[in-house]
C-alpha cells in the first residue's frame, strides 16, 4: 500500500534521514521504534508531506487495484485528501476550538454531512468522554482525553492509512492500554496503521511488522515477535538482557 | 457641562470608536494568522477612501455601490500585500516581516503622494447623507448613523463567519497550528489569504467612514487611524476579534472624553492621556483586556 524508497531528508541544513526504505502491506499494523532524535517524527511529517524528500520516492496506492501515486512532491492538504490521516507529535489539537470543531475540522476536505454525522457519533462511540465534552473547549481537556481527541480527529477523515506518532506519550499505563486496544480495533475494520513509539514493548506486541530506526537509518526489520525477541532490541529499547 | 453635553460627547466617541474597531480587527485577524503586524494596514484605509471619493466624485454612482467599492478595494490590497510582502518572507524571522509591512506602508504613501499629491481633498457626501438629526439633545448627520450601524452590522458579520462558517473554522485552526491545519487538509495559503482580505476590506470601508465623519483626505491619513487601531487592538488583546471591537470604543470613548471633559488647557495632551490609558491596561493586563496568556504559537 505504501512504499518508502530510499528517502534522503534534510531538515534545515541537517541531514535527518539517510535513506530511509520501509514498506506497509493493507491491513498491516507497522511500529516504528528508535532512541530519541532516530528520525521517526522526520519520517512520518516526510510521508504526509510536511517535508519533502531530497532523493528518494514515496509510492501509494490508495486502492488495491487502482493506481499508484507519487507523494513525494505532492504538499499535505493534497495527501489527506488521498486518505493518509495523520495524528501528529504532541497530538497538535486546537485548543481554542470546541471537542466536537476539532473532530469536525479533522473532515474539513469531505462534503457528505450525513456522513460526517455518522462518523462523529462512531467516535463518540469509541471516546464517550468526547462526545460529553462536545462543547467544551478541547485545551481544557486532560492529557488523554486529548489524545483521545487527536485519534478521534485523524479517523474523521476516514483513512485508510492511518500514521500516529507516540500516542502513549504522557499517558497512564491503563489509558495506553484502552488506546493500544481500540487501535487494534480501529484496524480490525480495516485502516491500515502505522505507528511511531517509545513504548516498544507495546508497540511490538500491538504491531504485525516493526522497523528500528537509528540515527536516521533503518538498522532493523521483522514480525512484531521476532524484533521482541532479538537480543539488540531487547537491550536497547525493552529494558532487559 | 450638563448630561446632554456628556451624552453627545459619548456619541462622538462612539462614531470614532466604530472605525478605530473595524481597523483593529483586521490588525487582530492578521496578527492572529501570521503574528505579524501589518504596518502597511493603517494605508489600506487611505487606499478605501481614496476609492470612495472616485467612485463617489468622479464616477457618481450610488452610494451602495460605492461602498461595495471601498470594501472590495481594501480586500485586494490586502491581498496583493500578503502576496507581495508577507508570503515571500514566510518562515522568516519576524522581524523581517514586520520591515516588509513598514516598507510597504511608506511605498504606498509615497505612491499615493506621487500620483495624487500632498494636497488634502475635501470629500463630499451627498446632501441627504449630511442631513443632522437632532435626538433629544444630542445631534449627528445621518453619515454618522450610517457609520455607527453599518459598522456594528459588519462586527457581527465578521465574528459570525469565523465562529461559524467552514471557512472561519479553518482559520482558527491555521491560527493556532500552521502544520496541524495542512494535516486536516487545510490549504493554509488560502485561508491566509481569506484572512488578509476579509480585515482588509474592512479597512477599506472605514476610509469610507474616516472620510465621511473628517471631510477631507489626504495620502498620509492612513497614519493616525493605523496608530490608534493598532492600539485598539493591543488594549484588547492582539488576536482576538472581540478584544478589538472593545479596545476600539475603549479608546474613541477615550479619547473624545479627554477632550470633552478636562479643561481645555489639556486637550492638547489627549494623546497623552490615551496613551497612557493604554500603559495602564497593559500593566494591569498585559494580554490586553480579552487576550489570551498563551503567547507565541506552539
Ligand atoms: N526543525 C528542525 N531543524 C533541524 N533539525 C531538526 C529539526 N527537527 C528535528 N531535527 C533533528 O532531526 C533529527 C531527527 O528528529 P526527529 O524529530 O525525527 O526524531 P524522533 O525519532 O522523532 O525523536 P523523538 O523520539 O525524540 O521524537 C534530530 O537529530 C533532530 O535534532
Ligand atoms: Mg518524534
Amino acid at each position: 500500500m505504501l512504499e518508502v524508497d530510499d528517502i534522503h531528508v534534510y531538515r534545515g541544513r541537517t541531514y535527518v534521514l539517510k535513506g530511509i526504505s520501509l514498506r506497509v502491506t493493507r491491513g498491516e499494523i507497522v511500529a516504528l521504534i528508535g532512541a530519541n532524535g532516530a528520525g521517526k517524527t522526520t519520517t512520518l511529517r516526510t510521508i504526509s508531506g510536511l517535508l519533502h524528500p531530497r532523493r528518494g520516492h514515496i509510492r501509494y496506492r490508495p486502492e488495491a487495484d487502482g493506481p499508484e501515486l507519487e507523494l513525494d512532491r505532492l504538499p499535505a492538504e493534497e495527501i489527506v485528501r488521498r486518505g493518509i490521516s495523520h495524528c501528529p507529535e504532541g497530538r497538535g489539537i486546537f485548543a481554542s476550538l470546541t471537542v466536537r470543531e476539532n473532530l469536525l475540522v479533522g473532515a474539513y476536505l469531505r462534503r457528505d454531512n450525513r456522513g460526517i454525522e455518522d462518523d462523529y457519533r462512531r467516535v463518540c462511540d469509541l471516546f464517550p468522554i468526547l462526545g460529553q465534552r462536545a462543547g467544551q473547549a478541547a485545551g481544557s481537556l486532560s492529557g488523554g482525553e486529548q489524545e483521545m481527541l487527536a485519534v478521534g480527529r485523524a479517523l474523521m477523515s476516514r483513512p485508510r492509512l492511518l500514521i500516529l506518532d507516540e500516542p502513549s506519550l504522557g499517558l497512564g499505563p491503563l489509558v495506553v492500554e484502552t488506546l493500544f486496544a481500540t487501535l487494534a480495533d480501529i484496524n480490525r475494520r480495516g485502516v491500515t496503521i502505522l505507528l511511531v513509539e517509545q513504548n516498544a514493548v507495546m508497540a511490538l506486541e500491538l504491531a504485525h511488522r516493526a522497523y528500528v530506526l537509528e540515527t536516521g537509518r533503518v538498522t532493523l526489520s521483522g514480525s512484531g515477535e521476532e524484533l521482541a525477541a532479538d537480543p539488540e532490541v531487547r537491550r536497547a529499547y525493552l529494558g532487559g538482557a | 457641562m450638563g448630561g446632554g453635553y456628556i451624552a453627545q460627547q459619548i456619541v462622538n466617541g462612539l462614531i470614532l470608536g466604530s472605525m478605530y474597531a473595524l481597523v483593529a480587527i483586521g490588525f487582530s485577524m492578521i496578527y492572529g494568522i501570521i503574528r505579524l503586524i501589518n504596518f502597511a494596514h493603517g494605508d489600506v484605509v487611505m487606499i478605501g477612501a481614496f476609492v470612495t471619493l472616485a467612485l463617489m466624485q468622479v464616477a457618481g454612482l450610488p452610494f451602495v455601490l460605492v461602498a461595495a467599492g471601498a470594501l472590495a478595494a481594501g480586500a485586494v490590497v490586502g491581498v496583493l500585500i500578503e502576496r507581495g510582502a508577507f508570503r515571500p518572507m514566510r518562515g522568516a524571522p519576524q522581524v523581517t516581516g514586520f520591515i516588509a509591512s513598514l516598507a510597504v506602508s511608506i511605498m504606498l504613501q509615497n505612491l499615493g503622494i506621487l500620483l495624487l499629491t500632498a494636497q488634502p481633498r475635501n470629500f463630499t457626501f451627498p446632501a441627504a447623507l449630511q442631513k443632522v438629526i437632532n435626538a433629544g439633545p444630542v445631534s449627528f448627520r445621518v453619515i454618522d448613523l450610517v457609520i455607527m450601524l453599518s459598522a456594528l452590522g459588519l462586527m457581527v458579520l465578521v465574528m459570525l463567519l469565523v465562529k461559524r462558517t467552514r471557512l472561519g473554522m479553518a482559520m482558527r485552526a491555521t491560527a493556532e497550528n500552521l502544520d496541524v491545519a495542512r494535516l486536516m487538509g487545510i490549504n493554509i495559503n488560502r485561508t491566509i489569504l481569506a484572512a488578509f482580505a476579509m480585515g482588509s476590506a474592512l479597512a477599506g470601508i472605514a476610509g469610507l467612514m474616516w472620510g465621511g465623519k473628517f471631510g477631507q483626505i489626504d495620502p498620509l491619513l492612513g497614519y493616525v487611524p493605523g496608530l490608534k487601531s493598532f492600539v485598539a487592538a493591543v488594549i484588547g488583546g492582539v488576536g482576538s476579534i472581540p478584544g478589538a471591537i472593545l479596545g476600539g470604543y475603549i479608546l474613541g470613548l477615550a479619547e473624545v472624553l479627554f477632550v470633552g471633559l478636562l479643561p481645555p488647557i489639556y486637550s492638547a495632551y489627549r494623546d497623552a492621556f490615551v496613551f497612557g490609558t493604554l500603559i495602564v491596561i497593559l500593566l494591569i493586563m498585559p494580554n490586553g483586556l480579552l487576550g489570551s496568556d498563551k503567547g507565541e504559537r506552539a
